[in-house]
């Protein structure tokens, strides 16, 4: 591991940048942390609100396992130590959006310790720097209801479809000591949740936040004092944040002044962070156990049950891909970087494909078609087993490479007009399948020669780069459906007779 | 006929089964002594209709020949910190009045279930904080009782369930439902001359019990005597996945397992509850108390509780603690009170609303659990008072090694007048001085008549026991209740 080499220049010199994030993450589950009201994203305004969530009178919490499931899972797969026992504490303090009161947090006894997870740069190349983040803790924590300040004059509306609703708290060491290494760090742990299958990392629905800690230093001195930048809702506007921030706290100190730790908001459209409130006037969120929860005890058997049902994860699958399937490091990097890309692929080797052939084509065809339709991977119009049946047509020698391309251009054709039609089906109704009938390309062939004898001299004369004409001639000639390996074979032949 | 008011839990259920009289004959004797009696202000709300249609509903199934409830044709008062579904549900507040559940509180529902009808909602101290009932938005519940002095002095029905127990020692309910945080279902029962039970933490749901202090509030029965709370007991109790510190536990067969027989049993005398200066009359009837438990077979030892001293202040740490931040959702956003000055912000109406919402008693606990949880008071006061309560319930474990039962009294005196300590927080929390370890143990304790004072006023005798064992209470209680001859009753004046 290389340090970064990334400072901020000021007028006294350069400035190393200390981040540290607090990745807030919905946890994937029907329910709420501790109601069995819908945790579904949008809705009716308080049309997801059990009495519970409401703090009626006399309500109380009953923990939702699956939540509880989800983040151990998660602690699981960033490595990190499971506490068999831990315990959820309340945090006071007065808002509308909050009903209860407080929030039910984990701050003294968290569900998860310690952990790391391995930061790369620039995940599509090999050579790219890689980082090991730490990370301090998970906590399980519920989700605060929403303000609407826009529907009445003089009043506030509150939406609780969201109160209650279970998060991860994702709490990382300082380790990040640039913007890149943040918006890398976030990259890979929304890569690691949607593996585990537990956050969907949808920032823009909100599923995923972060506090952004920032400091600014000399290069290796005395931290600096931290500002933290509050529910920043994407992996641009982290990477801005922390630019801006530190920058802001740089001038700051060259010009005299100290950092004051506080609480800070990010505007993105100004590209300035704003001050939220000070440390003299943060809240005492007076934090104690919450007597209405007994502490969580997990027993072996449940925790086998999560250890067992987590996905290979990515830096796994990808030494895999690498040192199994024999795949380039570039593609089993690209490839592993997002779960649906991997599982698409599986999906795809689990009908036949060889991975090499496999890997190429979703990688160049399949992506650039996609990216010319401006869909993702999950909106594909070809399926993994439509596209199986595409590349087996080349595998198998029925058609060449090039008419490949042909036949998923009508696959994606007819696919637009709603009703796809197989590989298979547009090679024999366009009759595209390749010859490998050596007496009608030896034919070919002989015209060709007879029809290019300048070449023929030439080629002839030592020019042996003209082989490649010879063979796209007589491809041309039989309309891309001659067995390229056969015309090869058979030029070759003729050729030196 | 006899005057149904004058029957227990137990005479009436048999009475209504054996046809003798109907429970709807019971509901209108009861609904009657209710309106009668509203000088003592132990109801907030009354329903008669409740009763009467819970009790045409017992006389139809009974008709049917269908199989009755265990409170089948029983009316009770229900303790307003209960929620009722449809039906004022306050805790005695102000920041609470008017307020109708849409749901119905587990305990609550368990009893309709098992057949009794409700006569209404009972007075209560505000947020149950309070032992002499005199917290309550809805003015004071008068007790029955009166000394023998020949002075009118209005005394204190015992706290919080001061509703409960006047209701029932004025007969205008047989049994009433109870909640004990530290003490709010004994005290009472002691000041008024009637039994009561606080069964182990977590015996009964605390679902729809508005919350007071969530580690210790724990429902129980109040009635007559130790049979019908254990008749009660056993409708009320039950696990509850909707309280996650319910026991996942099948609920015993109290009142089939009742025995005053106490052969083999020992009854351990906790020496540091003998306090300097205690009142005579209790001395005297804890003294009665012991000899009855020998003469039922019981064993007597001497025990230490070594920490007890601690337990009232650790108390009134934990328990307002919890409240200040179970109170903290009633903040006039969503339900109840909202006092919205012109042009105020959201912090304006959240501290006009509570101002004017929560009584004085309530705004004292507020504050100072508030305080025992700020940054910086925090150990000392907080997690001190956990290392006390842990310490206490280690003095009883330690107690359970030399005996099977604890005797002591309910509480240091008889009850007092109203007004005569309201302007005293410390002596008035002193009340509850031999109710708390209990409750700081999350054990079994029970209150029984042990007799009355020079003044004529009921005393009450407490049974702690371990956890779960609610028998060995009840067994104790009723070889006491055998013994001592209670039958004492407020002589009737409203």
């Amino acid at each position: 591991m290389t340090e970064s080499t990334y400072r901020i220049q000021g007028a006294t010199g350069e400035w190393e940048v200390v981040i540290g994030l607090e990745v807030h993450a919905q946890v994937t589950s029907n329910a709420k942390l501790f109601s069995g009201a819908s945790a579904a994203y949008g809705g009716e305004p308080n049309s997801h609100v059990s009495l519970v969530d409401a703090a009626m009178p006399g309500m109380l919490p009953v923990p939702n396992r699956e939540c509880i499931r989800q983040a151990v899972r998660t602690g699981m797969a960033i490595n990190a130590q499971i506490n068999k026992w831990s315990r959820f504490d309340r945090k006071n303090y007065f808002y509308a959006d909050l009903p209860q009161g407080y929030q039910i947090s984990q701050l003294y006894h968290p569900l998860v310790g310690e952990g790391a997870i391995e930061v790369t740069l620039d995940e599509k190349d090999p050579d790219s720097l890689t980082r090991s983040i730490g990370i301090e803790r998970i906590h399980v924590e519920q989700d605060a209801g929403k303000l609407m300040h826009d529907q009445h004059p003089t009043m506030s509306y509150v939406d609780l479809n969201r109160s209650g609703v279970a998060l991860m708290e994702i709490v990382s060491r300082p380790d990040m000591r640039s913007p890149a290494e943040a918006g890398a760090y976030v990259k890979k742990l929304r890569s690691i949740l949607r593996y585990v299958g537990s956050c969907d990392g949808n920032m823009e629905e909100g599923s995923m936040r972060a506090d952004v800690n920032v400091s600014v230093r000399k290069p290796g001195g005395e931290l600096g004092t931290r500002t933290e930048t509050k529910n920043v809702n994407s992996i641009r506007f982290v990477m801005q944040a922390i630019e801006v921030e530190a920058r802001r706290q740089v001038d700051l100190i060259e010009d005299g002044g100290t950092v004051v730790q506080e609480t800070r908001l990010f505007d993105p459209n100004k590209m300035e962070t704003r001050s939220m409130r000070s440390k003299e006037d943060a809240h005492d969120y007076r934090y104690f156990p919450d007597p209405d929860l007994l502490p969580l005890d997990l027993d072996d058997a449940f925790l086998e049950e999560c250890r067992a049902s987590l996905p290979e994860l990515p830096d796994a699958k990808r030494a895999r891909y690498e040192n199994e399937l024999g795949l380039t490091a570039y593609n089993a990097a690209v490839l592993t970087a997002e779960a649906e890309t991997a599982f698409w692929f599986e999906d795809l080797l689990g009908h036949g494909v060889d991975p090499k052939q496999g890997s190429n084509w979703l990688l160049s065809e399949l992506f650039g078609a996609l990216n010319k339709l401006g869909k993702s991977l999950d909106e594909s119009p070809v399926s993994p087993a439509q596209a199986a049946e595409l590349l087996k047509l080349i595998a198998d020698g029925t058609i060449s490479g090039s008419i490949a391309k042909l036949v998923f251009e009508i696959m994606l054709e007819t696919a637009a007009q709603g009703n796809m039609k197989g590989a298979a089906a547009i090679v024999e109704e366009k009759g595209l399948k390749q010859t490998s009938d050596t007496g009608a390309i030896e034919a070919v062939i002989a015209e060709i020669l007879a029809a290019n004898p300048g070449q023929l001299e030439q080629y002839r004369g030592g020019k042996e780069q003209l082989f490649g004409f010879f063979v796209g001639q007589t491809m041309k000639a039989m309309q891309g459906k001659a067995n390229p390996g056969v015309v090869n074979e058979l030029l070759k032949k003729a050729l030196s007779s | 006929m006899t005057d149904l008011t004058k029957l227990g839990v137990a005479a009436i259920r048999s009475g209504v089964a054996n046809g003798d009289f109907t429970a709807v004959e019971v509901a209108t004797a009861f609904n009657a002594n209710v309106a009668a009696a509203k000088v003592l202000n132990a109801f907030i709300v009354e329903t008669p209709e409740k009763a009467i249609d819970a009790a045409k509903a017992v006389d139809a199934d009974r008709a049917a020949g269908k199989l009755l409830g265990k409170m089948a044709g029983v009316p009770i008062g229900m303790k307003d910190l209960f929620a009722t579904e449809g039906v004022q549900t306050t805790a005695a507040s102000h920041i609470l009045e008017g307020f109708l559940p849409t749901y119905e509180s587990t305990v609550s529902a368990n009893l309709w279930k098992a057949g009794a009808g409700m006569l209404g909602k009972l007075n209560l101290d505000q947020f149950a904080m309070g032992s002499s009932n005199e917290t309550s938005y809805f003015g004071n519940v008068i007790s029955p009782w009166r000394r023998n002095d020949g002075g009118n002095a209005a005394l204190a029905p015992g706290g919080s369930s001061g509703g409960s127990s006047t209701a029932i020692a004025a007969r205008l309910c047989p049994a009433a439902t109870g909640t004990d945080t530290g003490g709010s279902i004994r005290q009472p029962a002691a000041f008024v001359g009637i039994s009561g039970i606080k069964p182990t933490y977590g015996r009964c749901s605390r679902w729809g019990i508005v919350a007071f202090a969530s580690s210790l509030d724990q429902a129980g029965p109040m009635a007559r005597d130790v049979r019908d709370c254990a008749i009660m007991l056993e409708a009320m109790a039950g696990f509850d996945p909707k309280d996650s510190t319910s026991l996942d536990l099948p609920v015993p067969e109290w009142e089939a397992g009742l025995s005053g027989d106490l052969r083999g049993k020992k009854v351990g005398i906790p020496r540091e509850y003998r306090l300097d200066g205690i009142d005579e009359d209790i001395a005297k009837m804890w003294d009665n108390g012991i000899a009855w438990l020998k003469d039922a077979g019981a064993e007597v030892v001497d025990i230490s509780l070594p920490h007890t001293k601690y337990a009232l202040p650790a108390y009134y740490i934990i328990a307002p603690a919890e409240a200040s931040s179970n109170l903290a959702r009633y903040d006039g956003v969503r339900y109840g009170l909202r006092d919205l000055p012109d042009g105020a912000g959201l912090q304006d109406m959240y501290a006009a609303t509570r101002a004017a919402g929560f009584g004085a008693e309530v705004r004292r606990r507020i504050m100072i659990g508030t305080y025992v949880l700020s940054a910086g008071f925090y150990d000392a006061y907080y997690t001190q008072a956990q290392k006390v309560r842990a310490l206490i319930a280690r003095d009883f474990e330690n107690a359970w090694a030399q005996c099977d039962l604890i005797l002591a009294p309910t509480a240091p005196s008889a009850a007092f007048g109203l007004g005569e300590k309201t302007s005293d927080p410390l002596s008035m929390y002193l009340n509850d001085v031999f109710a708390v370890p209990a409750s700081l143990a999350g054990l079994p304790a029970m209150s029984v008549p042990g007799g009355l004072d020079k003044q004529g006023l009921p005393l009450g005798l407490q049974i702690v026991g371990k956890a779960l064992d609610e028998q060995g209470v009840l067994n104790a209680g009723l070889a006491i209740e055998e013994r001592a001859g209670f039958t004492a009753e407020a002589e009737k004046w409203w």
